[in-house]
């Protein structure tokens, strides 16, 4: 303790970006790094099957364990959708399924996909394993918490999963689960299982708070000497302004899901005004149905950015690693990140054009959707850019991030149709607007998610993936899935309504039965094609290339550990120094085509850095 | 090298398909055919950037693919290109907002001469009211709704006396009149929507919303319930026929008004009685 008091002293001299020179007229240090201004932490180990693999503190393992969890609910998701497009493409063939059932499918997929899996797996997942890593710190900064927020997400998985075995099943109020009809008899599932929904939802706000807190302390207080915010890859910056947006944008969903239970078990009337149902007036008087709306949107535009931000930080780093070239304009970036993170919080009524809400609300909320579409497309400007002159490599990650830009910009442009109020009006509540959400939010989120797993495979296991299976796997689902959602826009146009169960005989659906019935085939493919990469993994896991240490020649942290792959505490007996961003590939004058972050100026003097 | 082929080929595939389409707008029967310009106007925009970024990035799996001893360039940032971009996104962004407001604006205030319809919404169906000869509606309350009182319609507002009732899911228009569409619902969320007329509105219990347009094509349309409200949400059809000034002038004769209902109910209730005395 005494010693790092001493060092604290000297730093008042320096700033924290300073690379070189000393203080006073000494001999400036081209090395020097501030120090060190706690001391390292202490981590519990683990020693027992229960305390090393169950109720595990070691945020790598954790992360694990929200991937495979979020996995699995996503493979339900899936299940779910097959059912749909059963239902949706081929009738004659779905005749076990009624009405009922089919609101309750739509329903928990929509659910499902974006909370529990997009959410859990993006910063559960992903944040976990990768925040202490990139920032150079031995584990998050309150391990037994995050233990617990891992816990409560099992719990939250439970409690949703319950809900297909009450009576009524679970809720079919659509992933909405707008009152009044949420909580009434009409709407499957009204009973428990809208309940279940409203508990399960708190838990998993819950946990993910205690989560969400671990990674903003942990970016904001434990990172290693030398890594400035500035420095820190984009990753780190994505999943951190999603943290921050979820935990602003989380407890608008807890309110709303505790509120409507209130309606729904005591008879309070938050969202409830006088209704008349079957002839008989219930007892609810002077709620507002639309406030609801205001608290779900206030959490589910944020929601967007809080899956959407990772998925930018992920990419970028996924492009600069396999292009072998910096990313390009890296402060406009996490600028980027940050503009749209805060913007996220002043669009969300864009959702509700049609609501009913005062309409004069139209046009503030088209203004600033369309304003958060610059620094959108300042990024998808910068990731071309980044390809632009690099030495790309045409792996199957590669493939994913390709996959991830077309996917992303056509959903981007649809956004802007939907985002813009008048142009909304025909266009909202129809199928163009579940092309839209699908190809922006479902399947270029699944495109970097699929790319990040095949890159940092190697890292967590020790083992490549197979490079012929994953550009099996990646051309079946980018072709698949694109083939499913850019025609589905064209329903949306013709006027077909979104949440029909059936069309009977429709003059808008009459024309399009051929294309449904092509979207479920592709679908079902798509879904297929999934398994691909369980296959592969366990496949890898068995008889696949060891990767040995940094396989991909990338600088950021994550691949430097002593030990690969990484153990408990990532860094053995000193934590790493930083002198540099991230993103130092193909420096001019250094021999390889990267320089590690770890890298002390002294060894690279001949090259020509320019950012550091 | 196989993958550029094969990225150019979805992009050209997708601007083919937008072109040879056998599936786009139904056709438009009302005003709002500025809100298609719009979205005309974005697909220009918008189609545009889409295929520039795209096309760029197989320039760039062709051009720039791994060669082993190449070296990438090194430009960490480019101030002068990126200022550049903002602006030029910022110039079409605005482009594309300023016809969006103006359409709004024109969508948010309705013309003085517009018809109004109360729509009432229910789990799961339509009826419809018109304002008899005074032009205007009578209030109306939820608790007031029975057999005798189908729209709920409160008995002491003289505007109530001669409104039209159409207790009926398919309702008709005069031809090249607005109407002001005002929706209600006793229940649950519900959304009028006819795909001709482009707009759309969603029907809150326990408040009345509105929209507006003018039908311009004689015909007949389906109605869907555009906000899911239930298991019945997908059979929630009505129907609307539009019609030159004469026949509907014709219809609109034939239907009765809220006093002649009341006196219709009076006489029954009379009748029950005096067969009751007998």
């Amino acid at each position: 303790m005494s010693e790092d008091f001493k060092n604290n002293k000297e730093i008042h001299a320096q700033s924290s970006e300073t690379i070189s020179g000393g203080t006073g007229g000494s001999a400036p240090d081209l090395d020097y790094v501030r120090p060190a201004e706690v001391s390292d932490q202490d981590l519990y180990h683990g020693h027992s099957f229960i305390t090393k693999w169950v109720f595990c503190q070691d945020a790598k393992i954790i992360g694990i364990q929200y991937f495979c969890l979020a996995t699995f609910t996503g493979i339900i998701g899936l299940i779910l959708s097959w059912l749909m497009r059963l239902q949706l493409g081929f009738p004659e063939a779905a005749g076990f399924m009624t009405a009922e059932h089919y609101y309750q499918f739509v329903t928990m997929h929509g659910m499902i996909m974006v909370v529990y899996f997009l959410t859990a797996l993006f910063l559960g997942g992903f944040g976990n394993y990768l925040i202490p890593l990139m920032v150079g710190a031995r584990d998050m900064v309150f391990p037994y918490l995050n233990m617990v927020s891992f816990w409560s997400f099992f719990v939250a998985v439970l409690v949703l999963l319950a809900s297909f075995f009450v009576p009524g099943g679970p809720t079919g109020s659509g992933w909405t689960l707008y009152p009044p009809q949420a909580i009434l008899e009409g709407t499957p599932g009204s009973g428990m299982g809208i309940i279940l929904m409203c508990v399960s939802l708190i838990l998993f706000v819950a946990g993910f708070t205690m989560g969400g807190l671990n990674y903003l302390i942990t970016v904001l207080q434990a990172r290693t000497r030398g890594m400035t915010l500035m420095r820190m890859p984009l990753t780190v910056w994505g999943i951190f302004t999603a943290t921050v947006l979820a935990m602003l944008a989380f407890p608008a969903l807890l309110v709303g899901s505790l509120m409507m239970m209130l309606d729904k078990l005591l008879g309070t009337s938050f969202f409830m005004p006088t209704i008349l149902k079957a002839g008989e007036v219930l007892e609810y008087g002077g709620g507002s149905p639309i406030l609801f709306q205001h608290l779900f949107w206030f959490f589910g535009h944020p929601e967007v950015y809080i899956v959407a931000l990772p998925a930018f930080g992920i990419i970028s780093d996924l492009i600069s690693v396999h292009s072998r070239k910096n990313i390009f304009g890296y402060r406009m970036m996490v600028w980027a990140i940050v503009g749209i993170g805060a913007l996220s919080f002043f669009v969300w009524a864009h959702h509700m054009y049609v609501s009913g809400m005062n309409p004069w609300f139209g046009f503030f909320f088209a203004t600033t959707t369309l304003i958060i579409a610059v620094p959108t497309a300042m990024k998808v400007y910068n990731w071309i850019l980044t390809l632009w002159r690099g030495n790309i490599r045409m792996n199957t990650v590669m493939l994913w991030c390709l996959g991830f830009i077309v996917t992303f910009v056509n959903g981007g442009i649809t956004g802007i149709f939907l985002g813009n109020v008048s142009v909304d009006v025909p266009l909202s509540d129809t199928y163009f607007v579940i092309a839209h959400f699908h190809m922006v939010m479902g399947i270029a989120p699944l495109m970097v998610i699929m790319g990040a797993v095949y890159h940092w495979f190697p890292l967590v296991t020790g083992k490549f993936l197979s490079e012929k299976l994953g550009k099996w796997h990646f051309w079946t689902t980018f072709l698949g899935a694109y083939s499913i959602y850019f025609p589905m826009h064209y329903l949306g146009f013709i006027g077909v309504p979104r949440r029909y169960f059936e069309m009977y005989d429709s003059p808008y659906m009459t024309s399009a039965v051929g294309m449904n019935e092509f979207i479920s085939l592709a679908a079902f493919l798509v879904g297929a094609a999934q398994f691909i990469l369980i296959f592969n993994i366990i496949k890898s896991l068995k008889t696949g290339k060891a990767a040995g240490k940094n396989p991909w020649q990338a600088n950021s942290l994550e691949w430097l550990t002593p030990i690969v792959p990484p153990e408990h505490g990532n860094w053995g007996d000193r934590l790493p120094v930083v002198h540099r961003w991230a993103y130092d590939y193909s420096v001019p004058g250094a021999k390889e085509d990267f320089i590690t972050q770890t890298t002390a100026p002294s060894e690279v003097t001949d090259t020509k850095v320019e950012k550091t | 090298m196989h993958a550029g082929i094969i990225f150019f080929l979805v992009i050209l595939g997708s601007v083919l398909f937008h072109i040879f389409t056998p599936w786009y707008w139904t056709d438009i029967a009302s005003n709002w055919g500025s809100m298609d310009d719009t979205i005309t106007l974005t697909f220009w925009i918008g189609g545009g950037v889409f295929v520039a970024v795209c096309l760029f990035m197989t320039y760039c799996v062709f051009k720039f693919s791994y060669k082993e001893g190449r070296k990438a360039e090194y430009k960490p940032e480019d101030k002068k290109l990126e200022r550049i971009l903002t602006w030029a996104t910022t110039i079409g962004v605005a482009a594309l907002l300023a016809p969006g407001l103006i359409v709004w604006n024109q969508y948010v205030n309705v013309p003085k001469n517009a018809i109004d319809v109360d729509v009432m919404a229910w789990q799961w169906g339509w009826q419809y009211r018109l304002p008899g000869e005074d032009g205007k509606l009578g209030a109306t309350k939820i608790v007031n709704i029975n057999d005798n009182n189908p729209f709920g319609i409160i008995l002491e507002d003289p505007y109530g006396k001669d409104d039209i009732m159409i207790q009926s899911d398919v309702i008709n228009l005069k031809n090249n009149r607005p109407v002001k569409i005002l929706l209600r619902s006793v229940d649950v969320l519900h959304n009028w929507y006819v795909p001709q007329f482009r707009a759309k509105m969603d029907a809150v219990p326990g408040v009345i919303t509105y929209y507006w347009f003018e039908p311009n094509k004689v015909g007949e349309y389906e109605v869907l319930c555009a906000e899911y409200c239930g298991v019945g949400h997908y059979a929630m059809r009505g129907g609307v026929i539009v019609q030159s000034e004469q026949d509907y002038e014709i219809w609109l004769q034939e239907q009765q008004t809220f006093s002649e209902l009341i006196a219709k109910q009076k006489k029954i209730e009379l009748n029950e009685t005096k067969l009751a005395k007998k």
